[in-house]
Parts: structure tokens; C-alpha cells; sequence
């Protein structure tokens, strides 16, 4: 009998640039990383999907508007659809809200400028594929690094996401505190990372994939990885 | 036939307008400082083989719900068609 390793797709779209920072997260955590193509129909069998960040399409129209209706976009949604774990990054959380996978849109920051540092995301729930293996309450240093990663949502959605904890991440002070200063985007109620009702898909403006190895910074995108895996690898012998 | 359609996209009132931010700050340096209220928004053009307007304006209004626009953040106007009957 072997120990299966959980295998990771992480779609590339024109335009992607971090789908190999991604595909070296989940290897460096010890799962097999999958390349997938967005003009493909085919997710090869992996257990979890990344949909990484970059500026897919040239973010042409809006960001992630013209990937959410590629090609792949049908089979993850099918994926979706029966429960495996979907992760958006960034440009992947664009996409995922582009789609109608997840709730809310993001548009430009509200300080108008570009933002590239590091963040503490406080874990809101650990009813997902990203946060299992993490505690609600929890704080993980991650980098964010985007123009337009403001979350917004219509006052129906909005309701709909904290009465239902749909939050996955909140912008937070090192100590865990929710603050404006703490909010590097404008983002309402400081909002980093939601996900869908059934809490399978799940997306966020920090990237993860850039902080897991201690040699170029913070390592908070460990337990987001070690949990995907895990969650990946229940899914493939469930 | 072919006609030609128009769609105005622009953000919800409320949602910050960079680019319409931009435009207003750069007017003073231009001699114009009693500009306020500015916002830009995405036009687009296009053509549509229909075998009546009708048709082709509701093809136009589903396009412009499903991609052109993204109905959390903006608002659309499908503009009156200028029928063009050009060479196909």
C-alpha cells in the first residue's frame, strides 16, 4: 500500500504570474503540484484546484472578467459543484468572483495606489479547505501585492457573507485586531478572503504561495497549504 | 441584418473613480478649475447579425449583463442602434 500524495492543479491563463510560485507552494508542503491550462476541459484528475494571481487576459474589460468565462472555468465550476476544494488567489480571487463562485467583486484600492507588503490576516473560520488545520482567531503574516483588491459587495451579499461566516480572512493588526490602519485596501469591514455557502471555494487578495519558505520572508501561507493538502487528500480517498 | 450597437458602462454611484479622480486633478493644470463630479466609464461598440433588431438588442443587453458589465459594481445603458447595413 503507498501513502498517496494529494495532487494540486493550479490553472495557468494568459497573463498568470504566479502559477509557478503556486505549483511550488504545494510541492514545498509536499503535495504534487498539476499545471493545467485555461483553454483546456480537463482538471487531469487533481484534488484541489489554485487559481493563481498574475493579470489574466491583460485584466482586459475588468480584472478576471474575460478568465472567468474560459474555457476551464465549466470544469471548475464542476468541481466546485461536487466539493472539491477550489482556491482563488489574487487574480484567482477575481476570477472566482468574475464566475459567480464567490460573492462580491474587487475594484481599485481605495488609496488609489498600488500596495506590495506584508499583511496579518486574522482566520475567521476553520470551516474550509485553506483554514482546517488553523484556529479561528488565528493571525498568519501574508504578503499582498495588487492595485485593485478592494472587496465590495452588495448590502444583500454583505449581509449574507457575516450572517452566514462566509468571512475566511480579515486585514488585521499583528495582535489580532480589526483596524483601518490594518486594512491595506479600502476592503469593507476589512475583508481579505471569503468563501462560497458551502465553504468549499474559497478566495483572498494575500498570497499565500509567496510565504512558505523562511529563506525570502513570512511563512504564514504554511498552514494555508498544509490544510489544502489535507483537504485534497480526503477528498481523493473519500 | 446588422446593426450596430452602443453600451455605456460606468461604476455605481458611491464606488471610487480613480480614472475619474485622475481626470479632475490634472484640469487646474489646463485652466479648468471649476470641473467637479467627474467619472469615466467603458464604451463599448459592437455588431451584431440579427434577423431583427430586436433580437440583436436583446442579444446585446444579455452580453452586456453577463461580461461587459459585473452587477455588484456597475451599472450598464445600451444606447439607441445606429443600423449599419455595411458589407458583410
Amino acid at each position: 500500500m503507498t501513502i498517496s500524495t494529494p495532487r494540486v492543479g493550479v490553472i495557468t491563463f494568459p497573463g498568470s504570474l504566479d502559477d509557478r510560485d503556486a505549483l511550488r507552494a504545494v510541492e514545498t508542503m509536499g503535495g504534487e503540484g498539476v499545471a493545467l491550462w485555461h483553454a483546456d476541459h480537463d482538471l487531469r484528475g487533481v484534488d484541489a484546484v489554485v487559481l493563481p494571481g498574475g493579470f489574466s487576459y491583460g485584466d482586459y474589460l475588468r480584472c478576471g472578467a474575460i478568465a472567468g468565462h474560459a474555457p476551464i472555468l465549466d470544469d471548475v465550476r464542476s468541481f466546485a459543484e461536487r466539493g472539491g476544494p477550489v482556491l482563488g488567489i489574487c487574480n484567482g480571487f477575481q476570477i472566482l468572483c468574475e464566475a459567480g463562485l464567490l460573492p462580491g467583486a474587487l475594484i481599485r484600492n481605495a488609496s488609489l495606489r498600488f500596495v506590495c507588503v506584508d499583511v496579518f490576516c486574522r482566520v475567521e473560520t476553520s470551516q474550509t479547505p485553506v483554514t482546517s488545520e488553523l484556529v479561528a482567531g488565528e493571525v498568519v503574516q501574508i504578503p499582498v501585492k495588487h492595485g485593485e483588491g478592494q472587496y465590495v459587495a452588495t448590502a444583500e451579499q454583505l449581509r449574507r457573507i457575516e450572517d452566514e461566516g462566509l468571512v475566511v480572512f480579515r486585514y488585521v493588526e499583528a495582535g489580532g485586531d480589526v483596524s483601518e490602519s490594518a486594512n491595506p485596501n479600502g476592503s469593507v469591514d476589512n475583508i481579505a478572503g471569503v468563501c462560497n455557502g458551502a465553504g468549499n471555494v474559497v478566495g483572498l487578495m494575500p498570497h499565500p504561495e509567496h510565504a512558505v519558505d523562511p529563506d525570502v520572508g513570512p511563512t504564514g501561507g504554511q498552514p494555508l497549504f498544509a490544510s489544502l493538502l489535507t483537504s485534497a487528500l480526503a477528498g481523493a480517498s473519500a | 441584418m446588422r446593426c450596430t450597437f452602443e453600451v455605456l458602462v460606468t461604476l455605481k454611484p458611491g464606488l471610487a473613480d480613480p480614472q475619474g479622480k485622475a481626470v479632475e486633478a490634472s484640469l487646474p493644470a489646463i485652466g479648468f478649475s471649476n470641473v467637479s463630479d467627474v467619472h469615466v466609464g467603458r464604451h463599448v461598440r459592437l455588431d451584431v447579425e440579427a434577423p431583427t433588431e430586436g433580437e440583436a438588442r436583446d442579444q446585446v443587453e444579455e452580453i452586456a449583463r453577463r461580461l461587459l458589465s459585473n452587477p455588484v459594481i456597475e451599472d450598464f445603458r445600451v444606447l439607441e442602434p445606429a443600423e449599419a447595413e455595411g458589407p458583410a
